[in-house]
């Protein structure tokens, strides 16, 4: 059995480093060649709605494919098996809430982000207020899981072992390190390259995810000679489970014999995560703003039926993955590893390219380009959740709640850099606090926020003709704080042996996941705010937003 | 429309005068006919999913051939059915949506309200 330790430390780490380095390079050149074609707010915030159909649908899918993805759900799938893929198809059906309800009524009728169209038709100050509070909030959620994965990963991918030291650094002070830089460099993109720049590494990098992917799986395939079945016998012939580790239920909704209460706790919170996945990604905003880079609702369209298409084929690939995983590396080698199971996709690359591209120096070389890969992957997805915050706060909250809307575009741009600036350095900051916290957990949360406090006020704004500024504001917040509030509460906080704070106990809120409770709240908010208060919703304006969301006249 | 060559802006009055139109009607009632009944009819196809992988453990354990078991199989149908009201959408909108969509565009740019 080989893992990680038995390889040479010293080659992976140079091929790894000069492979990220060479990706560094091959995007901050591009960032600086799209600086250069960055001449107005349209261009910073929307890329100057110029990208295709297939290049804004790649970028989506550099944008969604984050760590998680592509870390944890094969890492789930290796260490727990069927309960992984659980994740996956509710990331994929989700895209059709985005594909139906919201991605070209959105195009036609927003500007540059999110509140365009919750704030279209309602008083500006308190609505874009509120959405910049969320979409900053899901965003720094997001960021943090992303820079927490890219440090804790570091120090396996870099061969740092307790006791040894790389370059003078210990674990330790190589993940504050790896966060730092992986901070910086999302600035840099952000700043510098603006949509457009950040648009095509995002583009770079679905293509390299991809590559790495298909590569792996059809290696997988071939060592099991294509039968799936001998593939899935043999990842649960090696898990030690049997049978049980191709079913549902090893992690989530587990079966608690004796105690029926836990039992229906666990079942309840699959439920609730089940939920949270499929409604959230219609409100997560990095995605939401990637519908104004496209000239047109059609092409917004075609841009999302990419999206699908390359998604759900990674998501096919990681089922591979994660069964190889759990079959040629197994269990026991990647808890050695991580104990939640993040280095499995990386430790595959390392059995694979050991069996086919001749020993141990193909496996270190195949495990250096997976692990370049990784954090490729992490520095797109942080780099599109700055863009996403730094935009809602210039154009929502300083433009429209500060200026009143009295500001000129070239400034807005300034303020834009300098929150993706202060955005970022929050995110480096939050990212070393947090470095030993649990990753699925924030990725999850980030999922759970934007279903409860952004979808309902997307649907209600679209859809509903009497929906008001009260009712606009008491569904975000509403969903927001109901969900941030229940997540405090639970037991991934504190009161159990894996919580935040394993050693502090506030806990009362049984599930994990708030999704189930905090999701139909936003709604209720939303719908108790709109019909309790006062306001009237204005009817010509809602005219104005229907005719201009169905058609495309007048948009932007 | 791209920003180039983005026309006069209509103002108001035109929007409230068109939502009422005939036309305007009939695409809303075609697009809300397609993607609310599609929405739900996804959502109940996914939520079963979702509860059978919580309460009916021994029927997706059933092995269907080798070691593949109900539960992979009804995984990989939500990607089959994903894809395919993907494909029925995009169909559905480019033959029936887009014609009414450019029909009143065209003919709001072209000499305001009718």
């Amino acid at each position: 059995m080989r893992y990680l330790a038995a390889a040479d430390p010293a080659t992976t780490r140079t091929i790894t480093i000069s492979l990220f380095v060479l990706f560094v390079l091959i995007t901050l050149g591009i960032t600086v060649w799209a600086s250069r074609q960055t001449r107005n707010a349209t261009d910073f915030y929307a890329g100057g709605r110029t990208f295709s159909g297939f290049q804004n649908g790649m970028a989506i899918g550099g944008d969604y494919m984050s760590a998680a993805s592509f870390l944890g759900i094969a890492g789930i799938i290796a260490l727990n098996g069927y309960d992984g893929f659980l994740y996956s198809i509710g990331f994929l059906v989700a895209w059709l809430v985005a594909l139906l309800l919201v991605a070209e009524l959105l195009r036609n009728s927003g500007k540059y982000t999110m509140a365009d169209v919750l704030a279209f038709r309602m008083r500006q100050p308190p609505v874009r207020t509120a959405a910049a509070v969320s979409t900053v909030t899901v965003s720094i959620f997001y960021l943090l899981a992303q820079m927490v994965g890219a440090g804790a990963l570091v120090a396996l991918l870099l061969g740092i072992k307790p006791g040894t030291t790389f370059l003078g650094m210990d674990a330790n002070t190589a993940k504050i390190a790896t966060i730092i830089m992986i901070g910086a460099l999302m600035i840099t993109y952000v700043t510098v390259g603006g949509m457009k720049g950040t648009t095509y590494v995002q583009i770079v990098k679905a293509f390299m995810l991809m590559g790495g992917a298909i590569l792996m799986a059809v290696l997988v395939l071939i060592h099991f000679k294509f039968n799936l079945s001998a593939l899935l016998g043999a990842a649960a012939e090696k898990s030690g489970k049997g049978a049980a580790f191709l079913e549902p239920g090893l992690v989530y909704g587990k079966e608690v014999a004796g105690n029926a209460t836990q039992t229906f706790y666990n079942k309840i919170d699959l439920l609730s995560l089940g939920i949270a996945l499929v409604l959230g990604t219609a409100g997560l905003p990095h995605i939401l703003i990637r519908f104004y880079t496209v000239p047109t609702a059609r092409t917004a369209r075609r841009s999302v039926l990419w999206a699908i298409g390359i998604i759900g084929s990674f998501y096919l690939l990681t089922l591979a993955l994660g069964f190889g995983a759990a079959a040629l590396v197994g269990g026991a080698a990647i808890r050695e590893q991580n104990p939640g199971g993040n280095t499995a996709a990386p430790q595959l690359a390392q059995e694979l390219g050991t069996e086919y591209f001749g020993g141990d120096v193909g496996g270190a070389t195949f495990l250096a380009v997976i692990a370049a890969v990784a954090f490729a992957t992490i520095l797109a997805v942080v780099a599109g959740l700055t863009l996403a915050s730094s935009s809602s706060m210039a154009h929502d909250f300083y433009a429209n709640v500060v200026k009143k809307g009295v500001t000129s575009e070239r400034q807005e741009v300034v303020v834009a850099r300098i929150s993706a600036f202060v955005i970022g350095a929050i995110a480096i900051v939050l990212g070393i606090l947090a470095k030993d916290l649990n990753v699925a957990f924030l990725v999850a949360l980030a999922f759970a926020v934007a279903a409860s406090g952004n979808l309902p006020a997307i649907i209600y704004s679209l859809f509903w003709k009497k929906f008001n500024t009260t009712g606009a504001v008491s569904a975000i917040y509403g969903g927001l704080i109901s969900c941030v509030v229940l997540v405090f509460f639970s037991p991934v906080v504190s009161g159990a042996a894996t919580s935040m704070f394993p050693k502090e106990d506030w806990q009362w809120w049984p599930l994990s996941n708030p999704g189930i409770i905090s999701i139909p709240f936003g709604f209720l908010c939303g719908w108790l705010g709109t019909i309790l208060s006062r306001d009237r919703a204005d009817d010509a304006k809602y005219a104005e937003l229907e005719v201009r969301s169905l058609t495309g006249v007048g948009a932007h | 429309m791209a920003t180039q060559t983005e026309p006069a802006a209509p103002d108001r009055a035109t929007y409230v005068a068109v939502a009422q139109t005939p036309e305007f009607d009939r695409l809303r009632r075609t697009l809300r006919g397609f993607v609310f009944p599609m929405t739900v009819a996804f959502f109940v196809w996914y939520a079963l999913y979702v509860v059978l992988s919580a309460y009916a453990r021994d029927f997706m354990g059933t092995k269907v051939v080798g070691n593949i078991n109900v539960a992979l199989v009804f995984g990989l149908l939500q990607f089959v059915s994903t894809f395919l009201i993907a494909w029925l959408y995009s169909r559905f909108a480019s033959r029936r949506l887009d014609p009414l969509a450019d029909q009143i565009r065209h003919d709001m740019e072209n000499g305001g309200s009718r």
